[in-house]
């Protein structure tokens, strides 16, 4: 690790400011900044942490009804807190890593980082959330860009996030034997104007929403609805846990899964 | 009743308060005073020509005390290989040097180019990056099969080709095993892959080298599993200090799998280094660090096959193997694949002719060397999966297959010029059938399958040679090192004792197990009773932990030697009771003489020892220290028969493990508990070796398992809760206490386990034409085999 400095601000106006510094970098939980930062493959001068701000912590509902979540918040309050309000959502934050990384893992640096294999995204995406930042707020179709590659701008933070209830929903992960993140997950929510299923950790271009699925289960919420439905195998994720073909597979199975467990 | 103390018994073990605790004392916690930290850059090409290491700008880096490249070792020896193997044609294997810092060339990524000295290790990598060196890349050698190719690049340019020895044995064997074959009624061939491993000890690896100007002693703490097979290799071989002058020290250790028993580079740079600059020099390797320059283990690759008569007798067994060494030869790594490993091919069977063939090749990849089971694994794993195989081409049962062509008559001389003193491998498939509740199967196969699954069984048998070795035939097989152990009892004058033990715990448990044995002898309490260990100041020469020889050979050293304390006692005690020593008896701690009411406590007999008032000074010296070094016989035989099942789930290809069930035989037994504790860790490696570990190089020698973002370890939810049993025991008929060695038959046994119960699934799902499917059997792997 290189030496940087570390600022702990307690209001999103002081983050804001510190980031505004040559070389700072906002700091979540850590489980991906430090390791890196460890392997000295980031070098931050400033490292701007933002877990001691308290109007970023946090699960609640908004007067529209939809659950929002501060941006700083760790995967484990979560899947501790969402449960009654939105359980697909807080059962996804409850399969996150261990309990180490839960305990400090927060929503804002995994959609911040937008690891192609990341579960969150996939919920993001599939609810129709809004990322709201310091400065505006993005909507999720327009948020993910490609494998880490996100909207955000220099410097942005997520400070909240704010999800659509739907009628019911699931996530299923499919894990990678090592890392234990999602070689494939899909999130399928239901909506009254339509479901939306999105897919992590199987394609090049990083989270994804099936719109042929979405489609016939708009008509029909079954899995059997899915049947003969495929994703092309090009496009694919393929490496050591996983062809091209083997993850193509997995969407349709995994969406098939999700279905069935939501509906 | 169980036993509450003594042989048999199951004490807690009493070093895990202080694991448990965080209190531990591991060699990373060794922090000397005016220490200096090293960081080793190391070679990120696989193949290339070293052209130059300019050190100049780093030198000049905060903090730098001193760096060092190869130039530093020019007149200094290289790492060692503790093991010559002799080839089909009576020539001396291919010896590469194996110099501490690379000289000339990088063979692997990972290999250390240069070492940076500094007053904290963020200075020294700081300084690291300042280096520039510059390489001639040349193309890597990976895939073994390629490297022995007419033209393959060469990993060392002064050997003749990369293979270091061509192996056959029994040579004398090989014409008749080739007339059986013909004659066969049934032969079976099966072409497998064992993958490679790394090993991933919790610990990784620590040095520290410590250096005494006004004695000129150097001290070397370090993660080994041998620290004075250390000090012998190290000091004679490649630094040239004297035994008297080096001190090595392997404090606890956590874990070590076998790829702690090598002598490494790092630990002989740390020793030098810390003489040159005459200040203590620590590293301390990254998990990163581990994967690149930890010995990995296993990695062959083989074609085996089984012929079987009209009754289905097997008559031979002939196997192909290609065994990676990787870039250079590890301490031990010659041996893995040929003794370890081809006199182990017979396995539990009446085979009457065996051929074994292994070509082992330098590649452009880490050294590989002894991991847990070190080729009795590899032998075991060939030899059941072809079985299974034959199995089911013939339409029998696997098991009765087995059983039909088990050896039961003992000493039985195999063709692979072992004797197995004794076994009885009916007794541990009966116990297997029934802890592992195989006649509940079908109804388990049908509760799996209405819920969507496939259901497997897979069986086998394994046998390995343990307490390791005896000096004069392992001599005679090119060891360089005698292979007994030796143990110096040392009762104090208040009768408490501390044993010296040349065995190395990193896991095991030696400090709560062997007191068992010299509490039982001497009838006293445990609790008197102290394992000293890991540290070449305190003991006498010993050859360490590793191939399950702790309680049999080092065990048996201790036996002995406590014979030889309870003797002197027995004089003593004879003398203050003014009876003869014939006369005296010892029990519950005390002397007594038999047919009399007359006893001394233990207590009153050590004190004698060293305050000799009233003692026999003309027939006996005082004091009561004893040291015995005990040379095995034989190897030991552990054997057993293990069942695994597993649920397939048909969509996504994953394998998970239902039940798995061992019935070992691993003769007597000191504490139970910690036997179970050996075997489900063993297991839990087998697991993890069928289902998720293996690294993978691409064809640039790339390492592409280099974390464990990759590299899949076992967790305690990839493992069922098992049915181990021990109670099968046929004791070894050459060491004094009876005992095989159970510390590697989990990891040895259980992989065929596995495979075989997949490919059962796989078959009950109409899928016979999958006959084999490589290890890992990852989801992947099994979900392409299946849509092949
Ligand atoms: C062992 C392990 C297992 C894991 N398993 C999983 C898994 O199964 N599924 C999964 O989805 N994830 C997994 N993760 C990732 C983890 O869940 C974290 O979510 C992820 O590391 C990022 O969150 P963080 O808060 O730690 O961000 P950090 O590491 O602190 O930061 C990551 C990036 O986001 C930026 N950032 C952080 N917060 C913000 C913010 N509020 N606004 C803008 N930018 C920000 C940082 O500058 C940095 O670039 C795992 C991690 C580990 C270490």
């Amino acid at each position: 690790m290189y030496n940087f400095d570390l600022v702990r601000p307690t209001t999103i106006a002081d983050a804001v400011a510190a980031m505004g510094q040559e070389g700072a970098q906002a700091l979540g939980g850590g489980q991906t900044l430090l390791p890196t930062m460890k392997q000295r493959l980031a070098s931050p001068e400033t490292v701007v942490s933002l877990t001691a701000i308290g109007e970023m912590q946090g699960v609640c509902i908004s007067d529209d009804g939809k659950l929002c979540i501060g941006g700083a918040t760790p995967h484990a309050v979560v899947a501790r807190e969402a449960g009654s309000k939105y359980p697909g959502l807080a059962g996804l934050a409850s399969h996150i890593g261990d309990p180490a990384v839960r305990a400090r893992g927060t929503i804002g640096g995994s959609l911040a980082n937008n690891d192609p294999s990341a579960c969150y995204p996939s919920a993001a995406l599939a609810s129709g959330a809004t990322i709201i930042t310091n400065t505006r707020e993005i909507a999720a179709d327009d948020y993910f860009q490609g494998m880490f590659t996100t909207a955000l701008e220099e410097g942005e933070i997520i400070t909240e996030v704010r999800f659509p209830i739907p009628e019911v929903s699931n996530y299923q992960k499919f894990e990678q034997p090592a890392s234990r993140f999602a070689l494939v997950g899909v999130f399928v929510a239901k909506y009254a104007d339509g479901v939306r299923v999105a897919v992590t950790g199987a394609s090049e271009e990083g989270v994804f929403r099936w719109s042929e699925a979405e489609a016939a289960l708009g008509k029909d919420f079954s899995a059997s609805a899915l049947e003969g439905l495929t994703v092309p195998a090009d496009g694919m994720i393929g490496d050591l846990h996983g062809s091209k073909a083997y993850r193509a597979h997995l969407v349709g199975v995994m969406t098939k899964r999700a279905v069935t467990a939501a509906a | 009743m169980p036993k509450d103390h003594g042989i048999g018994a199951s004490p807690k073990r009493r070093e895990d308060l202080r694991f448990l605790t965080g209190n531990g004392n591991y060699t990373d916690d060794i922090n000397l005073y005016g220490q200096t930290y090293v960081h080793f850059l190391r070679s990120d090409v696989a193949h290339g020509r070293l052209t130059s290491v300019d050190t100049s700008e780093a030198a000049k880096m905060p903090g730098v005390v001193r760096i060092f490249t190869g130039d530093d070792f020019a007149g200094i020896g290289g790492l060692p290989c503790g093991w010559q193997v002799t080839d089909k044609h009576g020539q001396p294997m291919q010896e590469p040097g194996h110099p501490v810092l690379a000289q000339g060339k990088v063979r692997h990524v990972g290999d250390p180019i240069a070492a940076i000295v500094a007053e904290t290790y963020e200075q020294a990598r700081d300084a690291a990056e300042a280096i520039v060196v510059d390489i001639e890349e040349l193309p890597a050698v990976i895939n073994m099969k390629d490297a022995v190719k007419e033209g393959a690049p060469l990993v060392h340019d002064d050997l003749t080709s990369n293979l270091c020895y061509d192996w056959g044995f029994v040579e004398e064997n090989k014409a008749a095993t080739d007339e059986a074959f013909k004659n066969a009624a049934h032969v079976t061939t099966l072409e497998l892959v064992n993958n490679r491993l790394v090993a991933n000890p919790m610990e990784p690896r620590v040095a520290v080298g410590d250096y005494n100007r006004s004695t000129d002693d150097s001290t070397l703490y370090t993660t080994s599993q041998n620290p004075h097979v250390i000090r012998l290799l190290m000091g004679a071989f490649v630094l040239g200090i004297p035994e008297h002058k080096l001190r090595v020290v392997a404090p606890d250790v956590g874990g070590g799998f076998g790829t702690k028993i090598f002598h490494y580079a790092e630990e002989a740079f740390c020793t030098f280094a810390a003489r040159q600059i005459k200040r203590p020099v620590k590293w301390t390797s990254s998990r990163s660090e581990a994967f690149m320059s930890d010995a990995h283990g296993r990695d062959h690759v083989t074609k085996i096959e089984l012929a079987l008569d009209a009754d289905n007798n097997f008559m031979a067994v002939r196997t192909d193997t290609y065994a990676n060494m990787g870039a250079y030869l590890s301490t031990f790594a010659p041996s893995v694949p040929t003794w370890l490993h081809g006199t182990l091919m017979a396995g539990n069977y009446r085979t009457p002719l065996v051929y074994v063939n292994v070509k082992a090749v330098f590649t452009n990849t880490v050294p590989v060397d002894a991991y847990r089971g070190a080729g009795r694994p590899e032998a075991t794993y060939q030899l059941e999966r072809v079985i299974d195989k034959a199995a089911r081409e013939l339409g029998v049962d696997p098991i009765k297959l087995r059983r039909q062509n088990f050896i039961s008559e003992f000493p039985y001389q195999t063709p692979v010029a072992v004797v197995y003193d004794i076994g009885d491998y009916t007794a541990t498939m009966d116990k297997l059938e029934e802890i592992a509740d195989l006649s509940g199967f079908e109804a388990r196969r049908k509760a799996s399958e209405a819920k969507g699954k496939l259901r497997g069984l897979g069986v086998n048998c394994y046998i390995e040679a343990c307490g390791i070795a005896p000096s004069n035939l392992v001599g005679q097989l090119g060891a360089r090192a005698g292979l007994y152990e030796s143990a110096t009892v040392r009762v104090n004058a208040t009768g408490s004792i501390s044993v010296m033990t040349g065995s190395h715990s990193h896991g095991q448990g030696h400090e709560t197990a062997f007191p068992q044995v010299i509490a039982e002898m001497l009838g006293i309490d445990e609790s008197m009773i102290e394992i000293v260990h890991g540290d070449t100041a305190k003991g006498p020469m010993g050859m360490g932990t590793y191939g399950s020889r702790s309680l049999a050979v080092g065990g048996s050293a201790m036996v002995r030697a406590t014979e030889k304390i309870i003797n002197k006692a027995k004089k003593i005690a004879a003398h203050l009771m003014e009876a003869s020593d014939a006369d005296i008896e010892v029990k519950d701690g005390k002397f007594h003489v038999a047919g009399t009411d007359k006893s001394v406590a233990w207590g009153d007999v050590t004190l004698a020892a060293y305050v000799p008032h009233n003692y026999p000074l003309d027939d006996i010296e005082p004091g009561l220290e004893e040291t015995a070094l005990y040379d095995p016989s034989n190897f030991t035989y552990p054997s057993g028969a293990y069942a695994c099942e597993v649920e397939l789930d048909p969509d996504t290809g994953r394998v998970t493990i239902e039940r798995f069930s061992a019935a070992d035989d691993f003769g007597n037994i000191i504490n139970p508990m910690i036997v179970s504790g050996q075997v489900h860790g063993g297991i839990g490696q087998g697991i993890g070796q069928a289902l998720l570990e293996g690294a993978v190089y691409d064809e640039n020698g790339q390492l592409l398992t280099g974390s464990y973002m990759d590299y899949a370890m076992p967790r305690a939810n990839d493992v069922p809760f098992y049915a181990v049993d021990h109670s099968c025991v046929t004791p070894c008929t050459h060491n004094p206490l009876g005992v095989k060695g159970c510390g590697e038959a989990g990891a040895i046994g259980s992989p065929p386990a596995v495979v075989n119960a997949v490919i059962d699934a796989l078959h009950s799902a109409g899928k016979t034409h999958i006959t084999h499917i490589d290890m890992p059997l990852s989801p992947n792997r099994v979900w392409t085999a299946m849509n092949a």
